[in-house]
């Protein structure tokens, strides 16, 4: 799935990476140093009497405790210090990034690019692609619960809340695959609500665009025509958009390419035939609670829906 | 039969039961009843572990799992951690300044009933599936009411209602009683050191609670008579709740870190045979800690998008606050290094196994301070991991320490050695392999409060390392309750201070009278039973036919005057009825409040209301000054 | 204490426990198909004068999670777009006062819903779900203050629109025109 936070995928995440070696290595070295000093305390001699508190043994204690002092306030203001050089260079604005406006809703994702032309703006559902090297900004509220974007190689993570606009910068370092979840609790679903992140060379990425722009692909035999004539005749039409047919539903995932994404469900299955049918006919069985209802087609029907909906590419 | 136990002893049977306000029985009492808390939701927990054993799991839905976690978060911390604290408080507190009775003994009964009542109202609701499921922290809009239908969140709220009550009435109670009731003699650069860390508790306890009481007010009115609060299209604000919640939420991890502190502070002197190392440098890190710790709350709202410099803030303030709580430490190995050899006894295995967990936690804990690293390890089980590394290594590990320290004061008898060091064993093994891969699995990319996750994430191997660990730590505690369950009548008798320790607390008989002491002894030091012929001087004249004790001065604990404590009362009892027929009555209307008040005003009154009996035994000790005394006549001089 | 007293304390807590249990469950999937043909009569005109027993209670009339899935779907599917947000009627007629043009009980709610009606009320038979329609059929029917108010939802998290079901009385007289 690619979510490891100490595997990175770019710069943001590199740089988190680095701190975190730091803070880990100076916790390593007091935990050891701390345990040390207390097993050899542990170490009296049989019948060794208790220091007066004049002695030198106490004096002596209480200097060693006084350089601890100023040693841990050294080491404090070190990690302090090396969180706030970091920091800078996460929350730095990105320079030309490539906006990405991202609605979180229970329990998928919403993704629209920002473009002048509103004839170029791709609208997906559940998987980001990206350009390599270039920053891309993402720009996200929630329409219902406070969610939370998470893609682990790539960068923290930030809240996406109802009422506010929180911003969070990804960059790939180079093309591949990555997995961003959702790290607020939400409700019935929040383990299974999961965004494919691709990561591609600058050309690829320009061909995707240019594909996702296009309207659904027409049927092009009478089976698929069929497949098309269920789903404009059933309740899909309610909640889902295909750009090209009668199908313009808002509340729910945008399907026009849906044959093109790595998963369906954000993520709760892999993206086949077999499941697409499964997960038509029975979604509660596979993410209870979700908001997509049963919908029940008979055999020939289901298959010839889901004919149609492999064939949106 | 004597006439001071006469006074002091409770009616018998039942009534007698229900309407005692020995502070030592309601004591025991709340440490009973957390413990069946701590285990009912460590159930919980087990179940959770169970389902997340393996990949795509189908033992619990997601419905019963959110349900699971937000019992065993609320449980665990509002009916568990701090509670149990206040309670070997109530119980401690009184021994260790000398003084028969908590200030307020009537309210520390009623605080008893009102939690029982809280956490039995919690437990049915889940049982009718009713429970909370939005997490122990309750986040709007998920726990409002468009998003969270039915009464489970309202019940959630008034388990807070409950819990709070319940815990500021403690807090004025410690509060009062070592301000006001110390041995003659105990000033306050003479406190034990728990007595400090109890103090600088309940003063936390004191400013932090009306925080959380605001917000769970604030969503119950948002969710039975349409305020506007949380909701942003009305110009509410979902991020308040964060703050009033957070506000409370970080010094109240304090409130049950800073007494397991106290606990330490006692134990490890007594073992290491040497006054503690560092008193006064102890007693400014307690309170330094319970300052900063109100300056923290914004660290566990790194992820919300707060501007930059303010995160900075809050991410040097939390990263310094392991400065006074490495002082502890620091004193501590101190005092051991000058100390005899230790003897390893069961409550000194726990403050080593302290040590050894706590440190890790802290450690993690600064990572978590940081805000940049924070963006990855927040909502991950990095967090899972962290919390209880301090919680269960940095408070129940002294906890358990103090209960195999204390339990021959309590009871008369000693705990089974042999049986203390499997418990102690079973604990930190199974621990470590329950929650030290969860940094890992956070590391990895696994978030919180999910209720199953795919086999393609690579998590199953620690997820099942992770249950085997978390059913050897269930193990140890059934070892522990064996264990207490077998010593409370056939354990090794142990005399009245069987660790040599120096606290007043083991002046007292084993178990304690009701009065605690006969004759309250006066204190000239620090560590009053270490002084040669103690006591020096013990306080006479206390009238015995009213349940008196002595008053001293703050500043310098000398005796001021003697106070009549109440006897036993079935009102608490009734009173905390009351409350809890309103409390539930408003989770389904507004008018629960109002005509609740009702039955909570007559059980008021009736409390209240001077009994015959005690009035004339108390007029009777009376002493009124002479008239010819100068203070009456400068009086009489100053009336118009 | 009389010697009924604990009978009467585990009746009651049992009562309330039932209420409990139905009120708060969250039940996901439902057997049933997914659109049906109904024939509800819409009138107490009867041809003989027989009576005909129609049932009074909706499925998921005691279910606030049911409900509150209705509160969603009425915006979802746009009901608000003609019964205004909270049902107060715009070019739709109003949902929460007593007047109901063809009938105010559960299944005929729900034909209405399924088959559509003249001057502009669609047939969402073929678009909605069984379960759903009885979802807004439940919904529906709180707006009027007609379900107990523990289960009627409270407000939204959206503008303002008036008490939410939750706190309406049941309203006995027609509302005027």
């Amino acid at each position: 799935m690619n979510t490891n936070a100490l595997l990175s995928g770019g710069p943001l995440s590199a740089e988190i990476g680095q701190l975190f070696w730091i803070f880990v290595g100076i916790a390593a070295a007091v935990y050891v140093v701390v345990l040390a000093f207390l097993v050899v305390s542990l170490r009296r001699r049989e019948g060794a009497r208790a220091a007066p508190p004049d002695s030198p043994a106490a004096r002596h204690a209480v200097r060693a405790i006084g350089i601890a002092v100023g040693l841990t306030t050294v080491i404090l203001v070190v990690l302090a210090l090396s969180d706030f050089f970091a920091n800078r260079v996460i929350a730095a604005t990105p320079e030309n990034p490539l906006r990405v406006r991202v609605t979180a809703h229970q329990w998928w994702w919403e993704i629209e690019y920002v473009d002048a032309d509103p004839t170029r703006r791709v609208r997906t559902a559940n998987e980001l692609h990206l350009p390599v090297g270039r920053p891309v900004q993402l720009e996200m509220t929630a329409d219902d619960v406070i969610h939370s974007f998470w893609a682990p190689e790539l960068n923290g993570k930030k809240d996406l809340l109802p009422g506010y606009t929180t911003r969070l910068t990804l960059v790939a370092a180079r093309a591949g695959d990555y997995t961003a979840e959702c790290a607020e609790f939400c409700g019935f679903q929040h383990a299974n609500m999961r965004v494919a992140i691709v990561a591609h060379d600058p050309q690829d990425f320009a061909r995707w665009y240019d594909a996702q722009l296009t309207p659904a692909a027409e049927p092009v035999s009478p089976e698929l025509q069929r497949g098309r004539d269920v789903l404009l005749g059933s309740t899909c039409v309610m909640c889902h958009n295909i750009t090209g047919t009668d199908a313009s539903g808002v509340t729910g995932p945008d399907l026009t390419h849906l044959a093109s994404r790595r998963w369906i469900a954000a993520g709760a299955l892999p993206n086949d035939a077999a499941r697409l049918a499964a997960w038509i006919s029975d979604p509660q069985g596979i993410k209870p609670g979700t908001h997509m209802p049963a919908t029940r087609l008979d055999a020939d029907d289901l298959a010839v829906l889901t004919h149609y909906l492999t064939s949106l590419r | 039969m004597s006439r001071i136990d006469d006074t002091w002893a409770d009616k018998p049977g039942l009534v007698g039961w229900l309407s005692t306000v020995d502070h030592k029985r309601i004591g025991i009492r709340f440490v009973v009843t957390t413990l069946a808390f701590f285990v009912f939701a460590g159930l919980l927990a087990a179940v959770m572990r169970v389902q997340l054993a393996r990949p795509d799991n189908h033992v619990v839905g997601p419905d019963t799992y959110n349900q699971l976690f937000s019992v065993h978060g609320s449980m665990m911390m509002f009916l568990f951690a701090v509670p149990v604290m206040e309670a070997i408080a109530l119980y401690l507190v009184p021994l260790m300044v000398g003084t028969r009775n908590v200030a307020f003994p009537r309210l520390n009964a009623y605080s008893y009933w009102l939690l029982l009542f809280g956490g039995l109202m919690l437990i049915f609701v889940f049982v009718i599936d009713s429970a909370p499921d939005a997490g122990w922290f309750n986040y709007v809009p998920l726990s409002g009411p468009e998003f969270g239908p039915g009464k489970r969140s309202d019940f959630w709220a008034q388990l807070i209602t409950f819990t709070e009550v319940s815990g500021l009435i403690g807090a004025v109670n410690i509060i009062t009683t070592v301000f006001k009731l110390r041995a003659p003699g105990m000033t306050l650069a003479r406190l034990p050191l728990f007595v400090w860390a109890m103090l600088a508790t309940a003063f936390m306890i004191l400013f932090a609670m009306p925080s959380v009481m605001l917000a769970s007010t604030f969503l119950i009115t948002d969710r039975l008579v349409t305020t506007q609060f949380f909701n942003p299209a009305e110009g509410g604000d979902v991020l308040l709740w964060q703050h009033l919640f957070w506000f409370f939420g970080h010094p109240e991890v304090y409130f049950i870190f800073v007494p397991a502190l106290g606990v330490i502070s006692q134990i490890l002197p007594t073992f290491a045979r040497r006054r503690i190392v560092g008193y006064v440098a102890m007693v400014v890190a307690l309170v330094t800690i319970a300052f900063l710790s109100f300056g923290l709350w914004v660290h566990h709202m790194f992820a919300t998008g707060l501007p930059p410099l303010g995160m900075s803030f809050f991410t040097a303030a939390s990263i310094m606050i392991a400065l006074p709580t490495g002082l502890q430490i620091f004193c501590w190995i101190a005092t051991l290094a000058t100390g005899e050899k230790v003897r390893f006894a069961a409550p000194f295995l726990f403050i080593i196994g302290f040590f050894f967990i706590f440190i890790i936690g802290g450690l993690t804990g600064v990572m978590l301070g940081s805000s940049t690293l924070d963006s990855q390890l927040h909502d991950s089980y990095f967090v899972v991991a962290h919390l209880h590394y301090v919680l269960i290594g940095g408070a129940v590990f002294p906890l358990f320490g103090g209960f195999y320290y204390w339990f021959p004061k309590v009871t008369g008898r000693r705990l089974s050695e042999r049986a203390g060091r499997w418990n102690f064993w079973l604990f930190f093994i199974g621990f470590n392999v329950a929650f030290f891969p969860m940094h890992i699995l956070g590391l990895e990319g696994m978030p919180r409060r999910i209720y199953t996750y795919p086999a393609a994430a690579g998590w199953s191997g620690l997820n099942l390392l992770s249950t085997i660990g978390a059913f050897t730590v269930a193990l140890s505690v059934l070892v522990f309750f064996v264990n207490v369950w077998r010593s409370r009548r056939a354990g090794e008798l142990a005399p009245d201070n069987v660790w040599g320790a120096s606290g007043l607390e083991w002046a007292a008989p084993s178990p304690p009278p009701p009065y605690n002491f006969e004759r309250i002894p006066a204190v000239r030091s620090r560590d009053p039973l270490w002084e040669p012929g103690f006591p020096a001087a013990e306080v006479v004249g206390l009238p015995d036919i009213v349940r008196s004790t002595l008053v001293t001065r703050l500043h310098d604990a000398e005796p001021d005057h003697i106070a009549i404590l109440p006897d036993a009362s079935i009102w608490p009892f009734l009173a905390a009825l009351a409350t809890t027929i309103m409390f539930i009555w408003s989770v389904f209307t507004p008018w629960g409040l109002t005509w609740g008040a009702i039955p909570l005003t007559i059980t008021l009154i009736g409390w209240f209301w001077p009994k015959k009996d005690e009035t004339r035994r108390t007029c009777a000790v009376e002493v009124k000054p002479d008239a010819g005394d100068a203070r009456v006549h400068q009086l009489r001089e100053a009336l118009p | 204490m009389s010697s009924r007293c604990p009978e009467l304390v585990v009746l009651a807590l049992s009562l309330l426990a039932l209420g409990g249990c139905e009120r708060e469950q969250r039940r996901f999937s439902e057997p049933g198909g997914s659109t049906v043909t109904v024939t509800t009569p819409l009138s107490d005109i009867r041809a003989g004068g027989v009576a005909v027993a129609t049932p009074v209670k909706a499925p998921y009339d005691d279910n606030a999670y049911a409900i509150s899935e209705g509160q969603r779907l009425f915006q979802w599917f746009n009901c608000a777009g003609c019964h205004a947000t909270g049902g107060g009627g715009a070019i739709g007629p109003a949902l929460t006062d007593d007047v109901w043009i063809y009938g105010k009980a559960p299944d005929q709610i729900f034909s209405t819903i399924v088959q559509g009606r003249p001057n502009g009320m669609p047939a969402f038979g073929a678009r909605i779900p069984n379960q759903q329609v009885w979802q807004l059929v439940s919904y529906v029917r709180s707006l009027s203050g007609e379900l107990p108010k523990t289960v009627s939802p409270s407000r939204a998290d959206a503008m303002y629109f008036g008490k939410p079901p939750a706190e309406r009385e049941p309203v006995t007289q027609p509302v005027q025109p």
